[in-house]
């Protein structure tokens, strides 16, 4: 390969360097963000991130579906896509369960901020003493 | 054909086909027929294997057929077995009682839904401990984990709405670490399985990725254990969550998530990798002591009971981990029948309070004022369960208490016997926190107890006495521990 040998590491793990991007920008949201439905899609960043770290790697250039063939001598790894497939649906229940949490915390108290709730339930912790 | 053969997949598929049973009948009472004969069954199923194990040794059962590694293992041996057993026998036990509990705490409507997500709970609960597949365990913490989000949030207060929303954050946070662990795990040796996993590093000599892996996955199960800092989710999913489901996932959920980091230790990454590798052991030590003194002086500050011993729990888990940190089979032995005496302990605990809840309308100290002259059996009860939890002699703490006391001796750590006694001191002051309020106050004139249905008070004593049989006879609880500690230190050695 051409070119210096450091611009080629980083080049060759570009997946990797977008993999932890992404990760830490989900999780930065996550915990950055008071907004309850931010906050799940930070989640669903930080989750996608992870397939992503499964998926490039089963990928070879000039792989081919894992079928056998004469025409073909390469094959991409199935095993992580598969992973990925069922990480995905849960991805999608997690998802799904936290927008109804959310539709009924919005129900309860009147808002999606963490700050406003938390506000509201300083007023109620008193109470809790009857 | 014989059923005997495919016992371990049944385990799992039972509880799993019986839910979408419930969704189907609707109506509560048939649901609730479905989910008790569902739990029995795992329970009956869960002891044969257990018995079969310490007979013959290890099960494995190769699902399709396929063998491992390449398909799906599941696989029971001495500590699996006892986590199946502590797992369905607290399902089996909560679910009686769960009938009296949710019909003063949920909507008619919604209980046979409420039987629905016990179970999936349930299964999910079952799968993580008797799979051996890396990638399995995710897939059962997320149905053990989806299923508690949904029982938490039907919670009458509305800050269960709350609780289970921040569970469900942190909850998939901790899962989506233990999935890039899982994934570098797999990257690095190309197999999912677990005792193949095992193999494999251990010829390795632990490359950085496994490192990685390591340090992923123990903050995610930490998360899921609840361990001292990542225990912020718990105590208000355990105080808001209906009695019933504090009581089941108290004694069951983080118990599991324990027995997922033993298993990764011991089974997969090797006593050596990670203690002699990685500064681990110290850590966990001083997680496991900080999580005992902080969450136990938080808990003696709680004004209501359920909160109390929900931050009770998260010191508990201090003596697992610490227990845990010694790699030794003493240490290992105690950290293994504390997830039993624990889990029967607060199981206990969450079910008299469930009792209390119903019987006079919460669980607040403001509220308990002079509960030992109005319900006098259930406060001895409450009492019984705090005496276990600080470890007096005749309970099911003590026992647990006396091996993690031997470990430290065993390690040199003479001054961690004065640390585990000084904690127990802390126990020792929330109790009292209640024995305060139920019999040195006068009972308050504008409570009348309400009558208990027998359906709630028999499993609750049920569970009280195995706290106290466990604490006096240690075959059912401390010899599986020896034999599940023995197992994971003499894998790796």
């Amino acid at each position: 390969m051409s070119g210096s040998p450091g611009v080629a590491a980083v080049l060759g793990h570009a997946n990797y360097f977008v993999t932890i991007f992404l990760l830490m920008s989900g999780l930065f949201i996550v915990i950055a963000r008071g907004n309850l439905i931010k906050k799940l899609v930070g989640l669903g960043i930080f989750q996608t991130a992870v397939y992503l770290l499964y998926i490039a790697p089963g990928k070879l250039l000039g792989g081919t579906a894992p079928i056998i063939s004469d025409k073909f001598d390469v094959y991409s790894n199935p095993l992580p896509h598969v992973l990925i497939l069922t990480a995905i649906v849960v991805g999608v229940a997690t998802l799904a369960l936290g927008l109804a949490l959310v539709v009924r915390i919005r129900g309860a108290y009147g808002t999606i901020e963490e700050d406003e709730i938390l506000q509201q339930e300083s007023g109620t912790a008193a109470e809790d003493d009857r | 054909m014989s059923v005997a053969p495919h016992l371990p997949a049944l385990q799992v598929v039972l509880p799993l086909l019986a839910a979408p049973l419930t969704v189907l009948l609707r109506r509560p009472g048939p649901a609730f027929v479905v989910a008790v004969a569902a739990s029995w069954c795992a329970l009956a199923i869960a002891l044969t294997l257990a018995l079969q194990v310490q007979g013959d040794g290890a099960l494995s059962y190769a699902i399709g057929n396929w063998p491992p590694p390449l398909g799906i293992e599941y696989r029971v041996d001495a500590l699996s077995s006892l986590m199946l057993v502590l797992v369905a026998g607290t399902a089996s036990v909560v679910l009686p009682f769960a009938r009296g509990s949710i019909e003063r705490e949920i909507p008619a409507a919604q209980h046979y839904l409420f039987y629905t997500m016990f179970l999936l709970c349930l299964t999910g609960l079952l799968g993580i401990s008797i799979t051996g597949d890396a990638f399995n365990i995710f897939v059962f913490l997320e149905i053990s984990s989806l299923s508690t989000y949904v029982l938490i949030a039907l919670g009458r207060d509305r800050r269960a709405l709350l609780a289970a929303y921040q569970y469900l954050i942190m909850g998939t946070i901790g899962a989506t670490f233990i999935v890039i662990a899982i994934g570098l795990l797999y990257l690095t040796t190309g197999t999912l399985n677990l005792a193949d996993l095992g193999r494999r590093i251990g010829s390795d000599g632990g490359t950085r990725p496994v490192l990685a892996a390591l340090a992923f996955l123990t903050v995610g199960v930490s998360l899921k254990a609840a361990l001292f800092p990542l225990h912020q989710w718990l105590p208000n999913a355990y105080a808001y969550a209906p009695s019933a489901v504090s009581a089941f996932v108290a004694a069951t959920a983080t118990k599991v998530a324990v027995y997922v980091l033993l298993r990764f230790y011991f089974s997969v990454f090797g006593d050596a990798q990670v203690f002699a590798r990685l500064p681990m052991a110290p850590m966990l030590l001083l997680l496991a002591l900080a999580g005992m003194f902080a969450a136990s002086t938080i808990a003696i500050f709680q004004t209501d009971l359920k909160r109390l011993f929900a931050y009770s729990s998260v010191g508990q888990v201090g003596y697992i981990v610490l227990g845990l940190s010694f790699d030794s089979v003493s240490g290992l032995t105690a950290a293994i029948a504390h997830l039993v005496n624990h889990g029967v302990t607060k199981g206990a605990a969450f079910m008299l309070l469930g009792i209390v809840a119903a019987s006079i309308g919460g669980t607040s100290l403001a509220r308990v004022r002079g509960l030992g002259r109005l319900m006098p059996w259930t406060s001895a009860g409450i009492v019984l369960a705090g005496l276990s939890l600080i470890g007096i002699p005749g309970t099911a703490g003590f026992v647990t208490k006396w091996y993690l006391v031997l470990a430290a001796l065993e390690a040199g750590q003479w001054w961690l016997v004065f640390l585990i006694v000084a904690s127990s001191l802390l126990s020792l002051m929330y109790v009292w926190r209640f024995v305060e309020a139920a019999y040195f106050r006068e009972p308050r004139r504008d409570i009348v107890p309400a009558q208990v249905p027998l359906s709630m008070r028999v499993p609750t004593a049920l569970l009280l006495a195995l706290v106290v049989i466990f604490g006096l006879d240690t075959t059912f609880t401390v010899d599986p521990a020896v034999r599940a500690a023995e197992m994971l230190l003499g894998g790796s050695r």
